[in-house]
C-alpha cells in the first residue's frame, strides 16, 4: 500500500504486527490497542512501537499512554464513515499526540483536506489516483472557517487581523 | 443583511472551481456515477427520476432583491422557468444539466450564494425564524447566530461524514416559528433571570420515518459558548450515533435509545474539556456579523392610513388579506406581509421567473430590498410601510401572489411527491391542487380558519405531514396511491405529533375525506377555537366516526 507523506510518496517503514505474531526484535510495528492492553512485553520494548485504533476506541482514556507510541493508525472502514476524524483531533488536540497520525481504509483524495485538517500527517492511499490528483485536493482551498488545531489559520483571527488594518 | 467579504468570496469561489473539475472528470469518464455521487451530493446536485435537481442553499431563509433576480434569472436560463421553494427555506431547480450545473454555481457565487450542504451527511442549510429582524416578539436577531453557525459548519472537517443529514433550527424569541423542536438541534433563545439572553438547547427532535419531538438538553447557554457546545454535540453524535443501519442514524435515534439525560451528560462532559477555547466566540466578532444584521433605516409612518380602511370597507379581499397574510411588525406603521405561494390549482411552493423579478422589484420599492423564504414554502416581504399596503396588495393581485389564505386550510405544505423523486410512493402535489380547488371559498377558507394541512409523497416526511394539524402521507397499496391521515400535529411552541386516524384512504377520496373532518371540526367547535384546540379537547372520535361510519 502507497504512503503518502509529506506531498510525496515514501517507503512505508512501519510493519503491522497481528494479535498472534511473534514480537519481532526493533522493528517498526504497529500494534493493536488489545495486544497494547495484553502484552505487558511491549511497554518496555526497544524500538518504534505504533497503535492501532478502532472506531470505536475512546481517545481520551488513552492520555496516560499515548506518548509510548511514535504512531497511532485510525480507520476509515468506508470514506462515508466519519469517526477517525474526531478521533484524530482528539489525539492531537486533546493529548497533544505529535507522532504520526496515519489514515487508513477508505482514503481518496476528495477528503484529504478535511483528514489534514484534523491532524493526519500519513495517509496509506489506494493505487489509483495520481500524485498530483492528491497535491491538488490539498491546494483546492485558502480560507477555513474553523479553528482545528492544524496549524491553518481560520477566518475568525484572520479577520481581526483585517479589521486592525483597517 | 450579512455580505461576504473577501475571505467568504475567496472561499466560494475555490469551491466552484473544484466543482467545475469534478464535473469535468464525470464527463470525460474518469469518474464513474459511484465516485461523482458523493461529490455532487455535496453541491447540492440530486438525480432525481426525470434530471437532475439542484438545490440551492437560502441561508436562514433571507435573500436580497438582486439574489432573488438571480433566481429568476438562473430559472429561465438553466430550468423551465420556475422554481421550488422548499420547507427548509431552500431553491430547487427540477430540471438541470449536468454540464450546465457548474456555471449556476458560478452565477450563484456572484450574489453571494451556493448549494453547499443541501446534501449529504453533513450540517445542512441553517434555518431561522422568517420574520427575524421583523417580528415584535423578538429578543434577538437569529439570523446572527444562525450566520455564526453557517460559517463554522461550512466544510467543517470534522462534521462532514457524519452518521447522517443533520439540522439546525434557531428562533430568536420565544414564539417558535422556526419549528425548532422538530430538528436535530434546535436553538431558542431566551432570558435568563438576570435579563440575560441566551439558548435553550434542544436536541433529537425530527420527522421522517420515526418522528420525534426534541428534548431540551439545556435550559441556558449563554450565547458566546454557542459553537464549543455545538461542537460537543456534535463531536458525540459522530461517536456515537448508530452507521449501522441508515434508518436508524439520525441523533433522535440516539437520544431515544441511550435517553437525553446520558447525551446531556456525555455532552457537558465534552464541552468542559472545550469551553472557553478556540471556538469561544470573541465579542467583536459577535459584533461585526450583528452589525450586518441592524435593522434598515425605517421612517416615522403616520398613525393611520386611510386608503387602508377604505379598502378595507369595500374589498373583501383586500380585508382578508390583511387578516391573513398581513402581520404585526416590530416597527410601528410596518408590517410583514406573506406572499402565498399557494394559489388555487397551483403547486405549493412553486414561483416563476416572472414572479421572482416582480417580487424583487416590490422588495426594492417596498421593504428595503429584503425578501424572505419561510419553512412553509412562502416568501415574505419583511418591511412593508403600512401605507404602501394596498399598492403591494394590488401588485401583488396582479403576479397571483395575493391569495389571502396565508396559515389557512390552503396554505398546504406538500413535498413534490411521486411527480419528481424518485423516492415517493405517491403523488402530493395534485392532491394538494385537489384540495385547493375544492376550499376555493375565500369566505368559507376564511371561516375554517387557522387550519394547517402537511402532506408527505412517503414516510420520509419531507411534507412534515407528523406536525400537520391534519397530516397526509402517501402510501403504495397494490401499486395504488393512498393516504394515511394523522390528526393533531404541530411544529410550533406547543409541537406534538399527529395520531394515525385509521385506515388509509383512496386517492379518489382524499379530498372529500378532508373535507369530512373540517365538517366534523365546525360541528364540534366551540368559539374561538382552532381546528388543533377542538381536536385537542374531544380527541379522536367524532372525526373518526363521521369519517368512518360510511364505510
Amino acid at each position: 500500500m502507497p504512503l503518502l507523506k509529506n506531498g510525496a510518496l515514501v517507503d512505508d517503514p512501519w510493519r503491522r504486527l497481528a494479535d498472534d505474531d511473534p514480537l519481532p526484535g526493533t522493528d517498526a510495528v504497529i500494534v493493536t490497542l488489545a495486544r497494547w492492553r495484553a502484552d505487558r512485553a511491549l511497554a518496555g520494548r526497544r524500538g518504534p512501537l505504533g497503535l492501532a485504533l478502532k472506531n470505536g476506541d475512546a481517545v481520551p482514556p488513552l492520555a496516560g499512554e499515548i506518548q509510548r507510541f511514535e504512531l497511532v493508525a485510525l480507520e476509515f472502514p468506508k470514506f462515508t464513515d466519519g469517526r477517525a476524524y474526531s478521533q484524530a483531533r482528539l489525539l492531537r488536540e486533546r493529548l497533544g499526540f505529535a507522532g504520526e497520525l496515519r489514515a487508513t481504509g477508505q482514503v481518496l483524495p476528495d477528503q484529504l483536506l478535511f483528514m489534514q485538517r484534523c491532524g493526519f500527517d500519513a495517509f496509506e492511499i489506494a493505487n489509483g489516483a495520481p500524485l498530483e490528483a492528491w497535491r491538488k485536493a490539498i491546494a483546492s482551498f485558502s480560507v477555513f472557517y474553523q479553528p482545528t488545531g492544524d496549524g491553518r489559520e481560520a477566518v475568525n483571527s484572520r479577520r481581526r487581523v483585517l479589521g486592525s488594518r483597517i | 443583511m450579512y455580505r461576504y467579504d473577501e475571505l467568504d468570496r475567496t472561499f466560494v469561489a475555490e469551491r466552484v472551481a473544484q466543482f467545475r473539475d469534478q464535473v469535468r472528470r464525470r464527463l470525460s469518464g474518469d469518474l464513474t456515477e459511484d465516485e461523482f455521487r458523493p461529490l455532487r451530493l455535496m453541491n447540492g446536485l440530486y438525480l432525481q427520476l426525470h434530471a437532475y435537481m439542484l438545490r440551492v442553499a437560502i441561508p436562514y431563509g433571507t435573500l436580497s432583491s438582486r439574489q432573488l433576480h438571480m433566481l429568476a434569472q438562473i430559472a429561465r436560463r438553466y430550468d423551465r422557468g420556475f422554481g421550488h421553494f422548499t420547507t427548509r427555506q431552500n431553491i430547487q431547480f427540477n430540471w438541470i444539466k449536468l454540464q450546465e450545473a457548474p456555471d449556476i454555481l458560478a452565477d450563484l457565487a456572484a450574489v453571494e450564494m451556493h448549494a453547499l450542504q443541501t446534501s449529504g451527511n453533513c450540517i445542512r442549510n441553517v434555518t431561522a425564524d422568517h420574520w427575524a429582524g421583523a417580528a415584535p416578539d423578538e429578543i434577538e436577531d437569529p439570523r446572527i447566530w444562525a450566520e455564526i453557525i453557517r460559517q463554522w459548519s461550512t466544510l467543517h472537517p470534522e462534521f462532514s461524514f457524519l452518521p447522517r443529514k443533520f439540522k439546525i433550527a434557531v428562533a430568536g424569541a420565544p414564539t417558535d416559528r422556526a419549528a425548532v423542536k422538530v430538528h436535530d438541534i434546535g436553538l431558542r433563545m431566551h432570558r435568563n433571570e438576570a435579563g440575560e439572553a441566551g439558548f435553550e438547547v434542544i436536541v433529537g427532535g425530527g420527522l421522517g420515518r420515526t418522528p420525534m419531538i426534541g428534548k431540551t438538553i439545556r435550559d441556558f447557554l449563554p450565547k458566546r459558548h454557542l459553537l464549543s457546545y455545538l461542537e460537543a454535540i456534535l463531536r458525540v453524535y459522530n461517536a456515537l450515533g448508530r452507521r449501522d443501519n441508515l434508518f436508524k442514524s439520525r441523533i433522535k435515534i440516539l437520544v431515544h435509545e441511550i435517553g437525553a439525560a446520558e447525551i446531556a451528560r456525555r455532552v457537558e462532559e465534552e464541552w468542559a474539556e472545550i469551553r472557553g477555547g478556540a471556538l469561544e466566540l470573541p465579542i467583536e466578532t459577535i459584533a461585526g456579523i450583528a452589525a450586518q444584521f441592524a435593522a434598515p433605516a425605517f421612517a416615522p409612518q403616520p398613525q393611520s392610513v386611510l386608503e387602508i380602511d377604505a379598502l378595507r370597507f369595500g374589498e373583501p379581499g383586500f380585508a382578508r388579506w390583511l387578516k391573513a397574510n398581513v402581520a404585526a411588525h416590530r416597527e410601528r406603521g410596518y408590517a410583514i406581509v406573506t406572499l402565498s405561494l399557494k394559489p388555487e390549482g397551483a403547486p405549493p411552493g412553486d414561483a416563476s421567473a416572472a414572479q421572482m423579478d416582480a417580487v424583487a422589484d416590490l422588495a426594492d420599492a417596498m421593504s428595503f430590498g429584503e425578501i424572505r423564504v419561510s419553512h412553509e414554502q412562502n416568501l415574505i416581504l419583511p418591511h412593508v410601510p403600512r401605507t404602501a399596503l394596498p399598492a403591494l396588495w394590488r401588485a401583488l393581485a396582479a403576479l397571483n401572489l395575493a391569495t389571502p389564505n396565508a396559515g389557512t386550510i390552503t396554505d398546504i405544505i406538500c413535498c413534490p411527491g411521486l411527480d419528481y423523486c424518485s423516492l415517493a410512493n405517491a403523488r402530493s402535489i395534485p392532491v394538494s391542487q385537489r384540495l385547493t380547488r375544492r376550499f376555493a371559498d375565500l369566505a368559507r377558507v376564511h371561516d375554517i380558519g387557522d387550519l394547517k394541512i402537511k402532506m408527505s409523497g412517503c414516510i420520509n416526511a419531507c411534507g412534515h405531514h407528523h406536525v400537520g394539524h391534519i397530516g397526509l402521507l402517501g402510501v403504495d397499496k397494490n401499486g395504488e396511491e393512498f393516504y394515511q391521515i394523522t390528526l393533531g400535529g404541530s411544529a410550533e411552541s406547543d409541537a406534538s405529533l399527529g395520531t394515525i386516524l385509521g385506515p388509509a384512504v383512496s386517492s379518489e377520496a382524499v379530498v372529500d375525506a378532508v373535507e369530512t373532518l373540517v365538517e366534523t371540526y365546525l360541528a364540534e367547535r366551540r368559539q374561538g377555537e382552532r381546528f388543533l384546540d377542538t381536536y385537542r379537547r374531544v380527541g379522536a372520535a367524532p372525526f373518526k366516526e363521521r369519517l368512518y361510519a360510511a364505510a
